[in-house]
C-alpha cells in the first residue's frame, strides 16, 4: 500500500512493512506486534532465527509465510547458537554484519526459550560476542504450549501448571532478571522495551544494530490468551507494566544504566493497576499482592541506584 | 605431491577437513575427539586455514551453529563422540530434515552409564534413524579418507544429507598409524567449491527455512530423506570410483576378505575389521574356510552388497560393539531385514563383543567361530551371544 507523502511526515515509525497481514497470530498478541516493528527498523535485508514458539505459528506453516526477510526455524533451546552459525556463515562468505547497511542477524525468542531452555546457548552467544541482536519476546508463561509458568513468569500469576487450587498453588518465585543475566556477560548493549511504546523500541532496536558485538532486548510482550486479559487492553497492560515499575524501560551501553522515559517521569502507580486488568492475578491475595509491591519497589529502587552510580 | 607421514585419526580427520576447507567449524571438546578441533584451532591460528571457529559451550550449540552455517550456504564441519554425539541427538534429525550437508567426525566411544571413554559404536549407532549417512573407518588412512568422500557425497544434489564418520576411540583416534596426505590441488578438483541451491539465507533473496509443516505436508518432507538416502547407494560408488582414480585407494560398501568358498564370514566394521582379517588368515592356514566382510557404509544400508555376500556364506557372524536391548545388535537387525525375504539365506548369529574398549581377542573369535560351527552342524545355537562377558563378576 502507497503511502502518502504529507502522511509519512508525520509518522514516528518506519512506513514500511515486512511483516504481513493474514498471519495466525491471536488477537491483540504483543509478540506479533514486536516482530512488526522488528522489521521496520531492520527492514528485508535481515536473517530471523526462530525456535519453537507462537512465532513458529505466527510466521505462517508451509507454504505460507508471513514474512519479507530470511527466517530460519530451529529447536527450542538453539536460538543464540544457529544465531551463532548464521553470523559466522556471513562473515566467512564476506558480508557487513551489522552496523550500517550491515545484514542483520536477530534472534526472535519467547521467555521460556531465552530465560529456561535457551539460556546455554544465549549465554554462549553473548560472551563470544557475535554481531547480532537477540529479541526475549517476554509473554511470561510457555503460551504456545498452553500457558505454563517460565522462570519469568512473576508471583502470584495463573497458569496451567500453577493452577492455584486449594493449597493457593500459584507461582511463588519472582520473576527471573534475564537482562541482568544478559548484562552480567558485559555485552555492549542490552535494553528493556515495550510495545506500548514503540518509538523507544525502534530507537533501541537501531541501537542494538549500530553498536558493534551481541545486543540483547527484552521486550515485554502481553499475551491475552494466557494472560486473561481483554484482547483490546493489551497496549493498555503493557504501558501500566511500565508506568507501575513492573517493567521499567532502561538501556546498559557500554557499562552505563540509563532509565528511559516515561519510567523517568512520574513515581510508580501502585501494582494493582497492572494486576487488575489481568485475569491471571485474579486469585491474589492481599498478602500476594504486598509480596509482589515490596519486590518491584526493591528492583526498582535497585535500578536507580545503579543508574545513578553508574549512569 | 601427496605427503606420506605418521599420525593418530584425531589428526588425521583435522587434515581431512583442512583439505575440505570448510568455511565454518564448531566445536566444543570431549574424549576421544578433542584433538580434532584442537587440531583444526591451530590450522586457523597459523593463517592455514581461512575459516570462522565457533567455540561453543556445547556439543548441541556445536551442531547447532552448524545447522546455522550450513543453511546459511557455507561448508560446515565438526567432530564429537558418545555423549556429546548424544546430546546433538535432537538436531541431528533438524540437520537431516533441512538436507544440509554437514559433516562430522565421530571418535566412537560408549554411552554412560557407567561413565566410559573407551570404544564402542553405540554413540553413532544410536543415531541410525536421524537420517544421517554413516560410514565406518578402519584405520586412520580410511578416517581421512572418508571424511573426503562423506563432503563430496553429501553435497551431491542428488543427496543432500549430512554424514557422520566414525573411528574407534583411542584404537584409531590416539594411535599413530601412516597416513598418506592428499596434494591440496587434487582435493580441491575432487570436492569443488561448495554452492548450495537449496538452502541459504541469501540477504538480497529472503527465504524461509524449516517452516511447521501439517499433516498434509510433513510426510512427503520425511519421505524426501528416505529418497536421498536410496539415491546416496549410487551416488557412495560414484564418488568411491572417483576417488581411486584421483587418490588411487579403493573402497566399497561392503569389502570382502577370502569370501570365496567360505563357508563362515564374520561381518563386522571400523577397527575391529583389521582384528578379524588377520583372524580370518590365521583360520585359512588350519584350513578353515572363514572369510571376513567390513562395512564401509552403514547408512544408507548396502542391502544389496549383504545379499550378494550372503550368497557366499552357510553362516554369517555378525560381530558388533553395541546393543539393542532385547534384540540383539543393530547389524543383526539390519542383516535380518536384507535377508528375511531371500528364498535361501545363510544363518545369522549375533555377536555383542569389545563394549566400553575391552579388546577383542583370538580366543574371543574362536568362541564365534565355534558357536557357527555348531550351528552348520545343525545343533542347537543362540541367536544373540556376547562375548568375553566375565561372568566370575556378574
Amino acid at each position: 500500500m502507497e503511502i502518502p507523502e504529507s502522511v509519512k511526515k508525520r509518522l514516528t515509525l518506519p512506513a514500511e512493512e515486512h511483516f504481513y497481514a493474514g498471519h495466525t497470530a491471536c488477537q491483540g498478541c504483543g509478540a506479533s506486534l514486536g516482530l512488526r516493528y522488528v522489521l521496520k527498523a531492520y527492514g528485508r535485508k535481515t536473517i530471523v532465527v526462530i525456535p519453537a514458539c507462537c512465532s513458529t505459528i505466527i510466521a505462517g506453516a508451509w507454504p505460507y509465510n508471513t514474512l519479507d526477510a530470511n527466517l530460519f526455524h530451529t529447536a527450542f533451546e538453539t536460538t543464540g547458537a544457529v544465531m551463532s552459525g548464521i553470523e559466522a556463515a556471513l562473515k566467512a562468505m564476506g558480508y557487513k554484519v551489522k552496523g550500517e547497511d550491515g545484514v542483520m542477524v536477530v534472534g526472535w525468542a519467547g521467555d521460556g526459550g531465552t530465560a529456561d531452555i535457551g539460556l546455554q546457548a544465549l549465554s554462549g552467544f553473548l560472551e563470544r560476542g557475535h554481531d547480532a541482536v537477540y529479541i526475549m519476546y517476554d509473554n511470561e508463561a510457555y503460551m504456545n504450549t498452553g500457558i505454563q509458568r517460565s522462570g519469568s513468569t512473576p508471583y502470584g500469576a495463573w497458569t496451567t501448571n500453577t493452577p492455584g487450587g486449594k493449597r493457593h498453588f500459584l507461582e511463588k518465585r519472582h520473576k527471573k532478571k534475564v537482562i541482568d543475566i544478559v548484562i552480567a556477560h558485559e555485552v555492549p548493549y542490552a535494553a528493556t522495551a515495550s510495545v506500548a511504546y514503540p518509538e523507544d523500541f525502534i530507537k533501541k532496536l537501531r541501537k542494538a544494530k549500530e553498536i558493534p558485538g551481541p545486543s540483547f532486548i527484552q521486550l515485554f510482550s502481553p499475551c491475552p490468551t494466557g494472560w486473561r486479559s481483554p484482547t483490546d487492553k493489551s497496549i493498555e497492560i503493557a504501558r501500566l507494566a511500565v508506568q507501575t515499575a513492573y517493567f521499567p524501560l532502561f538501556e546498559y551501553e557500554n557499562g552505563k544504566y540509563r532509565i528511559n522515559m516515561p519510567s523517568t517521569r512520574r513515581e510508580p502507580k501502585p501494582i494493582e493497576e497492572f494486576l487488575k486488568l489481568q485475569g491471571r492475578f485474579k486469585y491474589m491475595t492481599r498478602e500476594d499482592v504486598e509480596i509482589l509491591q515490596r519486590w518491584v519497589n526493591h528492583e526498582w529502587e535497585k535500578l536507580k541506584k545503579l543508574a545513578e552510580v553508574f549512569g | 605431491m601427496p605427503i606420506r607421514t605418521v599420525m593418530k585419526a584425531n589428526e588425521a580427520a583435522a587434515w581431512a577437513a583442512k583439505l575440505a576447507k570448510p568455511k565454518v567449524i564448531a566445536a566444543f571438546p570431549i574424549t576421544p575427539s578433542t584433538l580434532v578441533p584442537e587440531k583444526i584451532s591451530e590450522f586457523v591460528a597459523n593463517g592455514e586455514l581461512d575459516a570462522e571457529f565457533i567455540k561453543v559451550e556445547s556439543e548441541h550449540s556445536a551442531i547447532s551453529a552448524c545447522v546455522g552455517a550450513s543453511a546459511a550456504g557455507v561448508r560446515t564441519f565438526t567432530a564429537t563422540a558418545s555423549q556429546g554425539l548424544a546430546l546433538m541427538h535432537e538436531v541431528l534429525f533438524i540437520a537431516a530434515g533441512m538436507r544440509l550437508p554437514i559433516v562430522v567426525a565421530v571418535g566412537n566411544r560408549s554411552l554412560s552409564a557407567p561413565i566410559n571413554i573407551w570404544n564402542d559404536w553405540q554413540d553413532s549407532i544410536s543415531q541410525r534413524d536421524t537420517g544421517w549417512m554413516q560410514f565406518y573407518a578402519e584405520n586412520n588412512q580410511e578416517a581421512l579418507d572418508l571424511i573426503l568422500i562423506a563432503f563430496k557425497v553429501a553435497e551431491d544434489e542428488r543427496v543432500l544429507l549430512p554424514a557422520m564418520i566414525g573411528f574407534d576411540a583411542f584404537i584409531l583416534t590416539h594411535t599413530v598409524e601412516p597416513v598418506e596426505i592428499p596434494d591440496q590441488e587434487v582435493v580441491d578438483e575432487f570436492l569443488g567449491e561448495y554452492t548450495p541451491k537449496h538452502a541459504y539465507l541469501d540477504p538480497a533473496k529472503p527465504i524461509t527455512q524449516g517452516t511447521l509443516a501439517f499433516p498434509a505436508h510433513y510426510m512427503e518432507a520425511r519421505y524426501t530423506v528416505w529418497e536421498a538416502n536410496e539415491n546416496a547407494k549410487k551416488v557412495i560408488d560414484e564418488v568411491f570410483e572417483e576417488f581411486e582414480k584421483r587418490f588411487g585407494r579403493k573402497y566399497s560398501k561392503v569389502e570382502e576378505y577370502r569370501t570365496d568358498d567360505a563357508e563362515i564370514v564374520l561381518v563386522t566394521m571400523g577397527s575391529l575389521a583389521g582384528t578379524v582379517k588377520e583372524y580370518v588368515d590365521h583360520l585359512r592356514e588350519k584350513g578353515v574356510k572363514v572369510g571376513a566382510a567390513k562395512l564401509t557404509v552403514y547408512r544408507p544400508f548396502p542391502a544389496e552388497e549383504v545379499r550378494e555376500l550372503a550368497k557366499k556364506a552357510k553362516v554369517i557372524a555378525l560381530l558388533e560393539k553395541n546393543v539393542t536391548f532385547s534384540i540383539g545388535g543393530a547389524l543383526f537387525q539390519d542383516f535380518s531385514r536384507a535377508l528375511v525375504n531371500q528364498k535361501e539365506k545363510p544363518i545369522l548369529i549375533d555377536f555383542i563383543l569389545g563394549l566400553g574398549g575391552r579388546d577383542v581377542t583370538f580366543g574371543n573369535l574362536d568362541e564365534v567361530v565355534g558357536i557357527a560351527q555348531k550351528a552348520i552342524a545343525g545343533e542347537e545355537f543362540e541367536e544373540v551371544n556376547w562375548i568375553g562377558l566375565r561372568k566370575e563378576i556378574l
